[in-house]
């Protein structure tokens, strides 16, 4: 992995990112957990890996956003949290709320990320402490709203994203909707990063924010919309995983931390200017696969947490470690 | 960033220095303003006064340790996980033994040496972003200890308990114990070479390196205090709260919230400025608004929410004015 990544010229990784690492060390997950238990080599089996990753996958990418211009968004898992807490307070086990409750969970996303971005770039307040602070908010909003316990159910049509399976379908015999969602909005992140005007700006603001700002660029507008998309992603990722876990108060925690190591399994470059969606989505694969695997191996949820950390101060370290090396 | 119009500059320095007095005064104001209005008197008593400190002495002193990280331009967000563990390890070590009371006291400050050693190096020699570095240690110690303990293990003898409940007249041991704690910090920084290498580490790295200081080591070092400091605040809590459990350290949210008395009181995020007095008035800012919220008796929910504002406002009250732009 490492003499890959040494091997490889900066100007090449962009034009084949077929090369990252992550997707080799992806591939030699998935084959160790098939070898481990060959169930995983079924349909069911590997649509079921798809669909548990599809809401960490999501959400990284948007959070991919933010670490790209530069910053950090430690509110997402708190978003999730509220956006699963508050729907279920709303629908009140009426199906036919969904319509609303969505696009509504959608508009205080937006709200929250807004004022992310806003007391980010206004008020010069660190990203990290903006973000935490925003997370402590969220959590104790979303414990007010419901009174400390969870109440009331998602309705069907509501855990439709996260739950329901198109069965006979050929080949691949089911094909859940959130792995349809995981590709559709994977390509609508991947558009919107390297593909667009805004995302070279993005690039320039991470990389350097005073170059960025002296080449015309509206730094701040650009790093708002950063926090706008990545707590949006974080709404849809709520959605998902909502529909597919059900409600519980503290859904969405420590998926924060989870979304930037994926971020940077995937080569993302903390602080800012360098990134991609498809390694990170890689990435939160990877790293669903490593779990998947301590699973198999009988290790217990704790030691999720130790391989988690010690792989984001790896991945930095390592990519810290190349930077000097290559002289930059 | 001074030049920009003279006569501002003056202003802005003064703000600076005071701000975290303003703020002392102000929150002072709130508190006696409230009580005499809703006619509660009995809140203004000297008691009062020393229950109210009381209230904030593991994170006075988890705060007294993260001035030295803030002030060599480095954080330790790994602080709330290392109360946790150094709680459990005291109350487990002991475990109703007042024999063992020395070598868990023991045990554990090594046990903070070495976290602090271990981040302050991965910080120095790897180079690691402190945030990331500090956070995946944080993620480490919280896994290893939900590993072995998921309830109050252990449990702490009386003669220990001291510590948190014994008094000297009115004030408590452990109340003492933070003054003092915070006045040897005060006069490790300001009558100490290592003292015055944090602040020129802070304040530039490069110019200190050029100006022979080794730098690496005064990061190490400073880290190695912050850890000692959040093993300590463990051992208080534990000797306070009779026994540890896995999970007080990220319940009192005291990474977040040491970081931000520290912003409080003035010492500056990227480094190089700011105090250990300006923290304590910090500590006693954020202990204030708690009796605060408690005499106004504010939903506990609601006083979480208000937490999370009041932080990054306040954060926000310093950083709003500096011209760089953050990450």
């Amino acid at each position: 992995m490492t003499d890959q990544t040494l091997a490889r010229p900066e100007a090449k990784k962009r034009s084949l990112p077929h090369f990252n690492p992550v997707y080799v060390l992806v591939v030699a997950l998935i084959l160790a957990i098939i070898v481990m238990n060959p169930a995983f080599g079924e349909p069911t089996g590997y649509m079921n890996f798809l669909k548990r990753v599809t809401a960490l996958a999501i959400l990284s990418a948007g959070a991919l956003y933010v670490i790209v211009s530069g910053g950090f968004d430690l509110s997402v898992g708190s978003i999730m949290t509220l956006t699963v807490i508050g729907s279920s307070m709303l629908a009140s086990n009426d199906p036919n709320s969904t319509y609303w409750i969505i696009p509504l969970m959608l508009g205080i996303g937006a709200v929250v990320g807004l004022v992310n971005g806003l007391v980010v770039s206004y008020l010069k307040v660190p990203s990290l402490i903006a973000t935490l602070g925003m997370m402590i908010t969220l959590n104790g909003v979303a414990f007010m709203w419901s009174g400390g316990a969870p109440r009331g159910y998602l309705p069907d049509t509501f855990r439709f994203f996260g739950r329901y399976n198109i069965t006979d379908v050929p080949v691949i015999t089911l094909l859940p909707i959130a792995v349809i969602c995981l590709f559709g909005f994977g390509a609508i992140l991947w558009w919107g990063l390297h593909r667009t005007n805004f995302g070279r700006l993005l690039h320039a603001v991470g990389d350097n924010p005073q170059a960025a700002r002296l080449a015309g660029v509206p730094v701040e507008r650009v790093r708002i919309s950063a926090f706008v998309v990545s707590a949006l992603t974080a709404v849809l990722a709520g959605v998902i995983l909502g529909g597919r876990a059900g409600v519980s108060v503290d859904i969405g925690s420590g998926f924060e931390l989870q979304a930037i190591t994926a971020a940077v399994i995937g080569g993302a470059q903390l602080l800012g200017g360098r990134g991609s969606v498809p390694a990170t989505i890689a990435g939160a694969l990877a790293l669903e696969a490593i779990f998947t695997l301590l699973n198999l191996l009988g290790l217990a949820q704790p030691v999720r947490l130790v391989v988690q950390g010690l792989i984001l101060i790896g991945a930095v370290a390592l990519a810290t470690y190349q930077r000097k090396r290559s002289g930059r | 960033m001074t030049d920009a119009s003279l006569p501002t500059a003056p202003r802005r320095f003064r703000f600076d220095r005071h701000a975290s007095t303003i703020l002392l005064v102000a929150a002072i104001l709130i508190y006696v303003v409230l009580v005499v209005a809703l006619g509660q008197t009995r809140f203004l008593t000297l008691e009062n006064l020393v229950a109210i400190l009381g209230r904030s002495i593991t994170l006075g002193i988890t705060a007294i340790g993260q001035t030295f990280a803030i002030l060599v331009a480095s954080i330790d967000l790994s602080v709330a996980s290392l109360i946790s563990a150094s709680a459990v390890v005291t109350s487990v070590v002991m475990n109703g033994d007042p024999a063992m009371m020395l070598p868990a006291v023991a045990a554990v400050l090594a046990l903070g040496a070495v976290v602090g050693l271990i981040n302050g190096i991965v910080i120095a020699k790897l180079e690691v972003n402190p945030l990331i570095a500090t956070l995946g240690m944080s993620l480490v110690i919280q896994g290893v200890l939900s590993y072995y303990y998921n309830n109050f293990a252990g449990n702490v003898p009386a003669e220990f308990q001291i510590f948190a409940y014994g008094s000297w007249g009115i004030v408590p041991y452990s109340l003492l114990f933070m003054f003092a704690l915070a006045a040897l910090a005060w006069f490790v920084l300001r009558f100490t070479r290592f003292g015055s290498d944090i602040y020129s580490v802070g304040g530039n790295k490069d110019a200190a390196r050029l100006a022979g200081i080794k730098t690496a080591n005064v990061v190490i070092g400073a880290h190695v205090i912050c850890s000692l400091c959040a093993a300590i605040a463990g051992i208080y809590l534990a000797s306070r709260l009779r026994s540890g459990a896995p999970w007080i350290g990220a319940e009192g949210v005291y990474d977040l919230e040491s970081i931000a008395v520290v912003v409080i009181g003035g010492t500056v995020l990227a480094g190089g400025r700011g105090g250990i007095w300006g923290t304590m008035a910090g500590v006693i800012i954020f202990s204030l608004i708690d009796s605060i919220f408690n005499v106004a008796s504010v939903d506990a929910f609601v006083k979480q929410v208000l937490r999370g504002i009041i932080i990054v406002a306040a954060v926000a009250f310093y950083a709003a004015r500096s011209q760089r732009p953050v990450a």
